[in-house]
């Protein structure tokens, strides 16, 4: 029953004091923390450290690449502003020159037209002259031989005299003219 | 009379209350943390293997196995496993290293804070596993080594960094405008810092984590005593003593474990400060 009490009640005697390190065990101490420092310090820490660098590293230039696509979005998106600027603005000057060329097309046909009116109607009133005055010459001839003839065959005397005659004949034209000019 | 051979445990089971049998024969004491080599003898002056050396070489194993796991093949997006020892080591780095001594200077002595820190624990936290159930650091040995390392690494980098006036001075703790009580302070601070300092840390480790054992030793040992008759009853309350202790000790392991890692770094810190 007390065997293994007395076994150590007589290790205690041996080693009473709890302060006194037996050197085995120091030995065996030092051994067991410079296993686990070896290891620690030589080995698993620095390749621990260098994981834990390039994971910093890759979230920066995550960071860091974002960044730049964002100003890259940003530069394209002005990019485009401005050339939808330029092009409302270019539309903006074709269509205010399409107007303008509208305007002087049509201003110009009006001209035309105007200008064409007027030789067609000049033509007209040059041609009406033309044939008045040849349908006058010709009726005042037509008349004229007639009212010749008339004259002969009433007062039975040739009016050969060709001076006479015409002086006769432009005498009554002119007072029959006179008494169409009275009438009016 | 020798030791019976089948003995394992560290009190005779036989004994209970109401038996005739007293709590003095069955009580932990300094003899509790004795073993019986496992090798060798441990009256000579030869080496000897016992317990205590097993589960230090087998925690160190331990420690190392389980960073080789976690480190040996790092990943960028990390395991669990990884992430798990991840945060052990950031929180030394970050936690003791960087937030004493600074990281510029600092990152040189983080695999030592690192190394005792998980070592230490790892010694406290055999308390607890099953069939080992024994702190290694309840063996002044253990702690004493520790803290000659600490102390060797810190007085000498006094040294190199003062020189040998600046180191004293340092080491006293030398300022002028102390006058008359100059000598005693520095006597005082002498002894303090480079001989009462490195025992007590040492000391510190070892004392609670002796106290947590035996304390622990006590409840559970108690706990088997009064199981006879009406003593049941407090061993129940001895029983929850065991739970309650254990859960405590969990807690002490680590903090002390987080103290000797602080200390350490303090006084590589003071180390190298300018001297004030």
């Amino acid at each position: 029953m007390t065997s293994a009490l007395v076994f150590l009640a007589a290790e205690e005697g041996h080693k009473e004091n709890p302060l006194v390190p037996p050197w085995p065990e120091v030995v065996i101490g030092l051994i067991a923390f410079v296993i686990v420092f070896g290891f620690l310090a030589k080995k698993l820490l620095p390749t621990i450290n260098k994981v834990l660098e390039e994971r910093r590293e890759a979230i920066e230039g995550g960071i860091e690449k974002a960044e730049a696509a964002q100003t890259e979005a940003q530069s394209v998106l002005e990019q485009y502003k401005a050339q939808l600027a330029e092009a409302r603005h270019e539309a903006a000057r074709l269509r205010q020159e399409a107007q303008e060329q509208g305007a002087t097309l049509i201003a110009e046909m009006r001209a035309e037209g105007q200008r064409q009116r007027e030789e067609i109607i000049a033509a007209g009133h040059a041609q009406i002259e033309a044939d008045r005055k040849a349908a006058s010459s010709a009726l005042r001839q037509d008349v004229g031989k007639l009212a010749t003839d008339l004259a002969g065959k009433l007062v039975g005397e040739s009016l050969e005299d060709h001076a006479r005659q015409s002086r006769v004949i432009d005498r009554f034209l002119d007072e029959l003219e006179e008494k169409a000019e009275a009438a009016r | 009379m020798s030791a019976d051979p089948t003995q394992t445990l560290a009190f005779d089971t036989s004994c209970h209350l109401f038996d005739g049998c007293g709590f003095d024969t069955v009580a932990p004491g300094l003899h509790s943390f004795l073993f019986e080599p496992l090798l060798g003898d441990a009256d000579g002056n030869g080496f000897y293997f016992n317990k205590p050396m097993l589960l230090a070489l087998v925690g160190s194993v331990i420690i190392v196995g389980f960073f080789w796991a976690a480190f040996a093949r790092p990943k960028l997006v990390p395991g669990k496993l990884q992430m798990v020892a991840e945060a052990g080591y950031d929180f030394v780095r970050r936690g003791i290293v960087y937030e004493t001594i600074g990281k510029k200077e600092g990152e040189k002595y983080v695999p030592l804070a690192v190394s005792l820190f998980f070592f230490i624990w790892m010694m406290n936290l055999w308390s607890i596993v099953p069939v080992a159930a024994f702190p290694v650091t309840s063996i002044i040995a253990y702690p004493l080594v520790l803290a000659v390392i600490v102390y060797v690494l810190w007085v000498s980098l006094t040294f190199k960094r003062h020189g040998f006036v600046g180191a004293f001075k340092n080491f006293t703790g030398y300022d002028k405008s102390l006058g008359a009580v100059l000598p005693l302070s520095m006597t005082i601070e002498f002894a303090s810092n480079l001989i009462v300092r490195p025992f007590t840390h040492a000391v510190r480790l070892f004392a609670n984590m002796f106290a947590g054992h035996t304390l622990l030793l006590l409840f559970t040992i108690a706990s088997w005593y009064m199981l006879n008759g009406i003593g049941i009853a407090y061993s129940a309350v001895s029983f929850v003593m065991v739970i309650v202790m254990t859960a405590f000790e969990l807690f002490i392991q680590a903090v002390q474990a987080y103290v000797f890692v602080l200390l350490t770094c303090t006084f590589i810190q003071g180390a190298l400060a300018e001297h004030h």
